[in-house]
């Protein structure tokens, strides 16, 4: 499933771009239908009549006389709530394959599952409205699969025996319900994106009025009317059903109300326990070292996740320092890559940062680094700074290539490319992840902003930017990344020898403090 | 700025999503029942009978006096049952149990049959408190179901106990 949707995602990157892949950004699309659903719904709202004949009679007034603004906001409506319920089985799925549902993910995990009850309340509830046949067979269906249950026993289905059963009072009490389930659902979305920093809140713009251009192109062509009248005296039959959110009662009338239950309740309680059957272990987290961290607070700004705070230091001073929360961290390294500590520079034999992955230490990467620069020979040598989660540079490596994949690509701090670059290396290529598609949701942003200088630590002036080479490569695209660094390297080989080289850096080792 | 096959593409993508929303937002159209079907549904929300006794006057007299009611009433009540009949022929039978712990509460059943538009005899017997023999209520009716129509057997002690309702033919 997972290269289903890799594969599927590199395909659409040829067409939109990382940026604006909807596939890579299903929960910030949702979000957008989301803001849809509530402005048509206020303006639907605002000429509803709640009586029984009112409502269908409101409705379709809207839809026939005012079909301009009134239709159009129906007809958006109904499609952007289709497509809301669309694109949260598709971001459910795709997070699922990604394997992003247990750790430091588990709250997001866990707070996202309910939502799903919110919006099939809401959006059945939402059919009821109109009171068409649609919403009398969808009233009638639920109620009869909720009698199933022990709680009900029966009685609910009597209140759509007959044309009698129901009174005005009913609309308006279903019109408080679909605006309070929303608006539950509002705060449940709120939770479920609280442990996370910089949340995409809504998708590119261009993604935005393209989506929306499909939702008015569908109004205008298919625009949402309803079915005749309800008239619980007869049986609704020969619907349009709208199968995204009503696809619960053909189910049941193929089934059964007990086989229904058990995959909606089965469904639900194995949401909840994925978390916690059996899983790749998490990786190791962030470890701060106090008398390096001087409370710059970049790791903190940094963090994908919200695992850093900051606090008093407690040996100097006027200063603070970063405590990592364990459950939040998802050992990615992008703070170490922050943190103005890590630079390789330092002259201390044992170079010890302010904060640090205790799998990747950035001092096994400077002895990593040292090493490979040393040994590397050839007219155009490279170093190749990889990323676990995206294309393996392993492969890479030569008599003429180092290359190195760390834990994120923005774990990378900038100063180890200058570091190289001073050390030997005629160019550093750095891959990772493709645009909007970082395992840990900014490492690549982050990375080409510290390297384009708008972030710190910044890459330093004098490091010459045409001798670096910023490759995004999802996991399996090990031809392309391959083809890439030859491409760079060529050219390398096209520049004149002396052109934009740094003055060479050698490391006075220092055995104490 | 994008290249052509790229803007081809997004077209695609996006036309191929509206397709798939527009469709299935409406589409297969779904029938619940055959076009030659008619509905009955059978519910009910009854409270079952219970059985009363009369006090004596010696057990009455060992009460306290603001408690001498001279009935003594069970708290349970009895199953109701109920036995469908179509063209004289059994065709649904049921036991309503009464609710709560206590079981004083009401019973409810909702049953739906699927039956050939037609007309028909059909009869409907309940027992609501079943230390009794035979049924305390009785209704029975020739019926006409047209095509998807809705017929409801119901009970109501204030319509004469158990009733037929369906829209005038």
């Amino acid at each position: 499933m997972r290269s289903v949707f890799e594969r599927t995602e590199i395909a659409f990157d040829g067409a939109f771009g990382g940026a604006d892949n909807p596939l890579r950004h299903l929960g910030a699309l949702g979000l957008f239908f989301l803001w849809i659903l509530v402005v048509s719904g206020l303006y639907l709202y605002t000429v509803l009549d709640t009586s029984i004949d009112g409502v269908y009679n409101s409705i379709g007034w809207l839809t026939r006389e005012q079909w301009y603004l009134g239709g159009v906001m129906r007809s958006l409506h109904r499609y952007a709530s289709d497509a809301f319920v669309l694109v949260m089985f598709l971001h459910l799925l795709r997070e699922w394959a990604y394997g992003r549902y247990h750790g430091f993910r588990l709250y997001s995990w866990v707070t996202g599952v309910p939502l799903i009850w919110l919006v099939f309340i809401s959006g059945i509830g939402g059919y009821w409205i109109v009171w068409d046949r649609l919403a009398q067979f969808s009233a009638v269906a639920t109620t009869e699969l909720l009698d199933w249950l022990p709680l009900f026993n029966g009685a609910t289905a009597r209140n759509f025996l007959a044309p009698d059963s129901i009174n005005d009072r009913f609309f308006t009490v279903l019109v408080f319900i679909h605006i309070g389930v929303p608006l539950m659902l509002l705060l449940g979305l709120w939770a479920h994106v609280n442990r996370i920093s910089r949340v995409d809140y809504l998708p590119s713009r261009r993604v935005m009025l393209a989506t929306l251009a499909a939702f008015l192109l569908l109004a205008a062509v298919k625009p949402a009317v309803s079915e005749a009248p309800a008239d619980l005296a007869v049986v609704a039959t020969g619907l349009r059903l709208d199968w995204f959110i009503l696809f619960l009662h053909p189910l049941t009338d193929l089934t059964s109300p007990a086989a229904v239950w058990t995959l909606i309740f089965g469904i639900t309680v194995l949401l909840f326990a994925l978390p916690f059957l059996p899983h790749p272990a998490r990786q190791g987290i962030a470890v701060v070292d106090a008398p390096n961290c001087n409370g710059c607070s970049r790791c903190h700004v940094d963090c994908p996740y919200e695992a850093i705070t900051m606090a008093p230091h407690p040996d100097k001073r006027g200063h603070q320092i970063a405590i990592v929360d364990a459950d939040l961290c998802a050992g990615c390294g992008i703070c170490a890559g922050s943190c103005p500590s890590s630079t390789p520079f330092r002259s201390q034999q044992t170079l010890v940062t302010g904060i640090d992955m205790p799998q990747q230490p950035v001092d096994l990467m400077r002895q990593q680094l040292e090493t490979g620069l040393a040994k590397l020979s050839g007219r155009h040598r490279l170093v190749v700074f990889g990323c676990d989660q995206a294309a393996d540079v392993r492969p890479l490596a030569g008599t003429d290539t180092v290359a190195m994949s760390l834990i994120c690509a923005g774990m990378l701090p900038p100063s180890f490319i200058e570091y190289a670059l001073r050390g030997g290396a005629d160019g550093v290529v750095v891959a990772g992840c493709r645009d909007g598609g970082c395992e840990f949701r900014l490492g690549m942003e982050w990375t080409r902003q510290r390297l384009g200088r708008s972030r710190e630590p910044n890459l330093r002036q004098l490091v010459p930017l045409d001798r670096i080479e910023i490759v995004p490569v999802a996991r399996g695209e090990d031809r392309k990344l391959a083809t890439a660094v030859a491409e760079f390297r060529r050219r390398l080989e096209t520049m004149p020898e002396t052109h934009s080289k740094i003055p060479a850096f050698t490391r006075r080792t220092q055995h104490h403090g | 700025m994008a290249k052509p096959a790229a803007i081809i593409g997004q077209i695609v993508l996006y036309g191929a999503f509206a397709a798939f929303i527009g469709y299935f937002s409406t589409n297969p159209i779904y029938k619940q029942i055959p076009d030659d079907v008619a509905l009955v549904k059978l519910s009910m929300s009854h409270l079952g009978g219970r059985e009363c006794r009369k006090r004596t006057a010696d057990e009455l007299a060992k009460l306290p006096p603001n408690m001498r009611a001279p009935l003594d009433c069970p708290r349970g009540r009895s199953d109701t049952k109920i036995v469908l009949e179509l063209d004289d022929k059994p065709f649904y039978e049921v036991i309503m149990k009464p609710t709560g712990l206590s079981r004083d509460g009401v019973g409810t059943v909702f049953k739906r049959f699927e039956l050939k538009a037609g007309t028909y005899k059909l009869a409907a017997r309940m027992n609501d408190n079943l230390v009794n023999p035979g049924y305390n209520f009785v209704k029975e009716e020739q019926i006409t179901l047209k095509p998807a129509q809705v017929l409801v057997i119901d009970f109501n002690p204030d319509q004469g106990g158990l009733f037929f309702r369906q829209a005038k033919n």
